[in-house]
């Protein structure tokens, strides 16, 4: 498990960090990198994969919020390691610095120069944990205002719609004092669903998954231990039956096909009484990740028509549907549907009825313009719990195309955030922290969030 | 204390103005150096900041060394790591500055702090200044029994550093022994796990020439401390976990109950959220349900090991990054391919998402390929066709052919024509060019589809149809089916009238045979055509082409009979196709689960080389050159399995005999019942013996052979030198081969025959390297192609630490082998010449 080198590259291939621990690799290795992911194939849409090796250097990166993590060694070691650890890397320097980007790394290269020789030495991981790092570490950040968060943050999310969410407060430092000179007491636990769907032609499910992570962020002074209780109908394991049977999985309960802990995380009562207790590490981590295959009511219902109207044309009705209650507004959404390639243009209509997102919909109409470039329909827009929306586009073709037009077009995919909504309805009863002082009474910030990981209909 | 605010007080490191700046600098640092005023650290940090964001982009500051050093005469830690980066940066290159430097460090070594005391200790030993590593001694020795846990951690990296720049002056100050009772006794943890780390290194490091070290490597290995390590487990952090789990790996069980054991001791390490645990933990259980002797408990330990680690590796694959999926995803393909059954009904699993990148979908097509069977073949060859529309056209290629693949290895595959014959229909030319190609494929295998086929393919337009690969498989089908497509003929003159045209040496290949199978089946619409193609073609600049329409034009010539049996035989269906990767080298990469070989799908000897390769300046016509590090794990043949899909649970020894065996076989020699035969080899062999002048004398010893003597004891040439008894456990590491490659003179050449039966066995160079270990010669590298084979061999003498290397060259057409002998003792090097050249001649007999 001996890494040589650790480096960050920007997008454009500059050197932001460059740690070398054990001389093993020649110079020039950031250039070869480089190099080498940038022209993966004369196909420019190969992606280079994470890992490859060039003249014997194995070069392992992973990307985060733009920036190349990577690392390198001559030796044949475990990649699940290396990659596990960079994406560590990644969070541990997120940690300190409450903002990762390009400017917070060059402000606080000392810092985190500081924290690369902490995590590693002579090329072995020696702690990846912000809270081991804390007794090592010296130099304090110079905190960078999140003036535009990543979307990739999962930050991000929370920022959006709800209101009650102090949008900044999981960008900032685990070691920076607020400006007031005091530290607030706080603990953030977010319940992140990432739900697949793929819907055929004919509306039904075909596959569908939730990829769930209960993350928790701590700002509590002195380390109490906690305990997190979920639902007591909780089930793990899907017993002998298939993964995919669902009319075996309608009894009531929340049936996790299988889930993973944090190492700080204790099981001792999870059998009785499914609670689990922690003594929570500073930083941000995932104190479980479940997956799920049960069946769950998918948030959208899409229906998607595409008719040939006439010689050169054709039409494109898309028609969404939320199920899910009214008090809940789902945000960020985006509707995409490849089109025909000898799309020439396509006007984009709205039923009269759907007055009130017209702000929403003129950025929608810049959208059309920008991806009619890549032959697809691309739309953003918000919805309420409840709400049907039916968008309509008028294409016009470049040459006559004989055959089936739903072969050319689509499928139809859809992106979007819903906060305070969960699908799996796994939930967290109660937060407790064990602190005996009765004055003592942190905030606790349980959110839930809901993900389009893969949301596809077929046409 | 609040940050310091470099960037308000000074202007923007990223442009310094050059030599003035520095000198600023310094005049600035030399104030601060006396200086007790409040608040002066404050202003040292933003000074010291400056000069490394200088040193980071690559100006020069190493003349304000000597203020950095006084300034650092402080108590600020931050200070001083500053101060230390630099110290390290510019020590190295300057030995004035690094003497200065390690006074300096070996100063804050006894600092009162820990903090300070660790950071110096780490500092002194990253110098990597070979002439000055007995400074490191004293500081090393004291923070090895530091009080604080700390010191200690850096301090066993430390020893590792010194091992490598001075190995002996490590060995000498007997540092292995003191982290060894660390291991054993430290309460701290992350101590433990890095005296394990760093004994590992050394001592397989030191195993090639020292027994001692190999035993002590072998120790590590021990029922007691494997234990030691698993008990405690938990106490260590992920990291380290991986460490302890890597080691437990190549433990060899003494029982089932052992087995056992360990697997409920590592059973929750499955619920790790960090993937490296896992698959560490999945390679730990795989390993040792492969050691069980009882193969009933190993069938049932083998099915519940897979269905215990399937939930929590396709866990891994959904939570974590694309890269992290990525690493999984080969790992859970590697199962697959051996146990397709086991996830059979987990199809669903390796659909492709949409977003997903093109890596990943790559993986994912090959597991959906691996898994179909006939219960889900229908679900799965739907799913592949929706991506066949795909916007990304690389991945609708690969779905298109993962189809045929499929269509190829079931039995009932009409469904799936249909549905190729739609991908025609479909009328994109990528989708139809890698139709036509399965079609062929298919069509070789079942002929009998052809009636449907061909009906469609008769109707594709060969001027829509651009990539050489399918017009080659088009123009196959346009001869093979001439009689059922009418318009044959016709389609090829048009093809063969555009001969100067067509760009590929392939495509003008396959024109010349379809014309020649049309020709036999319809010679009157043909002919005219076929003229043309053999005219074109023998005119033709390509080679191949050239001397294929040549032939085809004189065996025509001589008789036209004799010609379409040759080139028309009747059609014969293909029953396999060649399967890419031999099942050999497929065991070697799940033997080495949880490494890069899953990953790039080639075993370690294939990538890792070139690491090696420097110095043995290898002669480019040998080609790719392979080194086997891992030598000594030869050693625990319990640990070492193969097994193909079928036969997951035969174990190494069964089936390297079955192997052995059919070669032997198929070599057919009997020679050694023949003693005409075998004395002309024998009388060979003498001649290209060690000493020339011996030819007499050793030929009458070879007859002596011949009845009954053996060949184990081999004839010595006059003077006998006494024999060489090697050691059977031998272990050198590659990097003391080379450097031992590069020390020694070379103190013998010599060049053997290898007798005919050595020649056939050559086709598979790995058993060279197996039947050269058997005589106590290891190979450290090997590679090339036929005829040109290169091996690099070692051996040590029985009794002492005395290495012999041996480079050898093998010529198989020339059936000669030359010998490149170095020796640690140079006199016993033609007794062990006598040995080699004895191992060699009995290659390849039964």
């Amino acid at each position: 498990m001996m890494i040589s080198q650790f480096f960050v590259l920007s997008q454009r291939g500059d050197n932001i960090v460059f740690r070398d621990y054990r001389a093993e690799v020649p110079k020039g290795s950031t250039e070869t990198f480089f190099r080498k992911v940038k022209f993966w194939k004369e196909d420019a849409n190969a992606e280079a994969p994470p890992i490859f090796n060039v003249d014997g250097v194995n070069y392992f990166h992973v990307k985060v919020v733009g920036l190349y993590f990577v690392a390198t060694t001559r030796v044949n070691v475990s990649p699940s390691l290396v990659l596990e650890l960079l994406q560590r890397i990644a969070r541990v320097i997120k940690d300190y610095l409450g903002v990762l980007n390009e400017d917070s790394f060059r402000k606080n290269f000392v810092l985190v120069y500081e924290l690369l020789d902490e995590v590693i030495d002579f090329g072995y991981v020696q702690t990846t944990s912000t809270e081991v790092l804390k007794s090592y570490v010296f130099n304090e950040p110079i905190v960078i205002a999140p003036a535009r968060l990543q979307p990739i943050d999962p930050a991000a999310i929370f920022t959006q719609g709800a209101k009650r969410m102090p949008g900044t407060a999981v960008t900032k430092s685990v070691v920076a004092n607020d400006p007031s000179g005091r530290r607030r007491e706080e603990i953030f636990v977010d319940i992140i669903e990432k739900i697949s769907v793929t819907f055929s032609s004919s509306g039904y499910i075909l596959t569908s998954e939730i990829d769930g992570t209960i993350q928790m962020k701590s700002y509590l002074s002195g380390n109490p231990e906690i305990r997190i209780a979920l639902n007591e109908d909780l089930n793990i394991g899907r017993g002998g039956r298939s993964v995919y049977d669902y009319r075996s999985s309608s009894g009531s309960g929340v049936i996790l096909d299988d889930c993973n802990f944090h190492e700080s995380v204790r099981l001792d009562s999870f059998d009785s009484d499914r609670t689990l207790s922690l003594v929570p590490p500073d930083g941000e981590f995932p104190v479980m990740n479940y997956r799920m295959t049960q069946e769950f009511k998918p948030p959208f219902h899409v229906n998607t028509l595409i008719e040939e109207a006439g010689r050169l044309k054709a039409e494109v009705i898309i028609k969404i549907r939320a199920e899910f209650p009214s008090d809940i507004i789902a945000n960020t959404i985006t509707v995409q549907m490849p089109l025909p390639n000898f799309t020439s243009r396509a006007s984009f209509g709205l039923e009269p009825g759907a007055a009130g997102q017209k702000s929403d919909f003129k950025e929608t109409n810049k959208m059309l313009e920008w991806s009619l470039k890549k032959a697809s329909l691309t739309v953003v827009f918000q919805i309420v719990g409840g709400a049907e929306h039916t968008l309509r586009a008028k294409l016009t073709f470049s040459q006559e195309f004989h055959g089936n037009i739903t072969k050319e077009a689509g499928p139809v995919s859809m992106t979007f955030t819903i906060p305070m909504y969960n699908v799996s309805k796994l939930q967290v009863k109660y937060l407790q922290i064990a602190k005996k002082s009765s004055s003592y009474n942190p905030y606790r910030w349980v959110r839930y969030v809901t993900q389009a990981n893969s949301y596809v209909a077929r046409i | 204390m609040p940050p310091p605010a470099a960037s308000s007080r000074y202007p923007s490191p990223s442009q310094p103005s050059g030599k003035s700046e520095v000198t600023d600098l310094k005049s600035q640092l030399r104030q601060l150096a006396g200086s007790r005023a409040p608040g002066v650290d404050d202003s040292k940090r933003d000074l010291f900041k400056k000069v490394i964001s200088y040193m980071t982009i690559g100006i020069d500051v190493s003349s304000v060394f000597g203020e950095m050093v006084m300034c650092s005469a402080t108590s600020d830690i931050v200070l001083k790591k500053m101060c230390y980066l630099y110290v390290g940066n510019y020590a190295k290159g300057n030995p004035d500055l690094s003497l200065l430097t390690i006074n300096f460090l070996q100063r804050d070594c006894k600092d009162e702090d820990p903090m300070i005391r660790g950071l110096a200790l780490r500092s002194l030993c990253s110098l990597r200044v070979p002439n000055l590593v007995e400074y490191l001694l004293g500081p090393l020795g004291s923070g090895l029994k530091d009080n604080n846990s700390y010191v200690r951690t850096i301090a066993v990296t430390g020893v590792l550093k010194l091992y490598h720049i001075s190995a002996s002056t490590c060995i000498d100050a007997e540092f292995p022994a003191t982290l060894k009772s660390l291991m054993l006794h430290d309460s701290d943890a992350q101590v433990v796990a890095n005296c394990l780390a760093a004994l590992q290194e050394i001592w397989s490091l030191e195993a090639s020439h020292s027994e001692e070290a190999c035993r002590e490597k072998e120790s590590l290995l021990s029922k007691p401390l494997i234990y030691y390590f698993l008990n405690r487990i938990k106490e260590f952090n992920e990291w380290a976990q991986c460490l302890i789990l890597e080691l437990a790996v190549k433990y060899v069980p003494s029982d089932s109950n052992d087995i056992f054991d360990i697997m409920n001791l590592l059973e929750d390490r499955l619920q790790h959220a960090n993937g490296a645990v896992v698959l560490a933990t999945v390679k730990v259980f795989l390993q040792l349900t492969l050691s069980m002797t009882d193969v009933h408990q190993q069938v049932c330990a083998i099915v519940s090991v897979y269905e215990r680690i399937k939930s929590p590796l396709l866990t891994l694959v959904s939570s974590g990054s694309p890269e992290q999926s990525y690493a999984i995803l080969s790992h859970l393909h590697l199962l697959v391919v051996r146990a397709p059954f086991i996830f059979a009904s987990d199809y669903k699993h390796f659909y492709c998402q949409y977003n997903e990148p093109s890596y990943v979908k790559k993986l994912k097509l090959e597991m959906l390929t691996a898994i179909a069977n006939e219960s889900n073949t229908y679900e799965i060859v739907t799913e592949l066709c929706e991506y066949a529309a795909n916007v990304d056209i690389e991945i609708a290629r690969e779905s298109i052919r993962a189809v045929g693949k499929i269509a190829l290895q079931q039995y009932d595959v009409n469904a799936i024509v249909d549905r190729l014959l739609q991908f025609l229909e479909m009328e994109k030319d990528y989708v139809t060019a890698e139709t036509l190609v399965l079609v062929k494929d298919l069509l070789r295998k079942h002929p009998q589809w052809s009636h449907d086929c061909i009906s469609v393919v008769g109707g594709i337009s060969s001027k829509n149809i651009q990539e050489p690969k399918a017009k080659a498989a088009l123009i196959w089908m346009l001869g093979e089916y001439a009689q059922d497509m009418s318009d044959a003929p016709y389609i090829l003159e048009n093809l063969i009238e555009n001969w100067e045209e067509e760009h590929s040496a392939e495509v003008r290949l396959h024109l010349l045979t379809a014309a020649m199978k049309c020709f036999f089946k319809r010679a009157p619409e043909t002919q005219k055509a076929l003229g043309i193609a053999l005219a074109a073609g023998i005119a033709d600049f390509h080679q191949d082409v050239h001397d294929r329409a040549l032939f085809y034009y004189r065996v025509l010539q001589y008789d036209v009979h004799v010609a379409e049996s040759v080139v028309s035989p009747p059609q014969q269906a293909v029953s396999a196709f060649a399967d890419t990767q031999s099942s050999e080298i497929k065991d070697r990469i799940f033997d080495e689960f949880n490494s890069l070989s899953v990953i790039y799908q080639k075993p370690s000897y294939m990538f890792t080389d070139k690491e090696h390769r420097g110095p043995f300046e290898f002669s480019e016509e040998l080609g790719s050159t392979s080194i086997t590090p891992e030598v000594s794990s030869d050693i625990v043949p319990a640990q070492q399995f193969e097994a193909n899909d079928k036969d997951l649970l035969l174990s190494t020894d069964e089936k390297d005999d079955n192997k052995g065996l059919s070669s032997n076989n198929c070599s057919a020699y009997t020679a050694p019942y023949e003693s005409s035969n075998i004395s002309s080899q024998m009388q060979e062999l003498a001649i290209s013996g060690p000493a020339a002048s011996a030819t007499t004398t050793q030929s009458s010893f070879d007859f002596d052979d011949l009845l009954g003597l053996g060949l184990s004891a081999a004839p010595a040439p006059t003077p006998s030198p006494p024999l060489l008894k090697l050691n059977p456990r031998a272990s050198l590491d590659p990097r003391a081969f080379q450097q031992k490659w590069r020390q020694l003179p070379i103190s013998l050449t010599q060049e053997y025959s290898v007798n005919p039966q050595g020649i056939a066995a050559l086709t598979v160079p790995q058993s060279l390297i197996k039947h050269m270990q058997s005589h106590s010669i290891h190979c450290i590298a090997s590679g090339g192609q036929s005829p040109n084979f290169k091996f690099f061999f070692f051996a040590q003498k029985e009794a002492e630490p005395s290495d012999y290397l041996t480079e050898c060259i093998i010529n198989s057409s020339s059936a000669k082998a030359q010998i490149k002998v170095k020796a640690d003792d140079q006199s016993t090097s033609q007794a062990f010449a006598t040995v080699f050249e004895t191992a060699l001649s009995k290659f390849g007999m039964p």
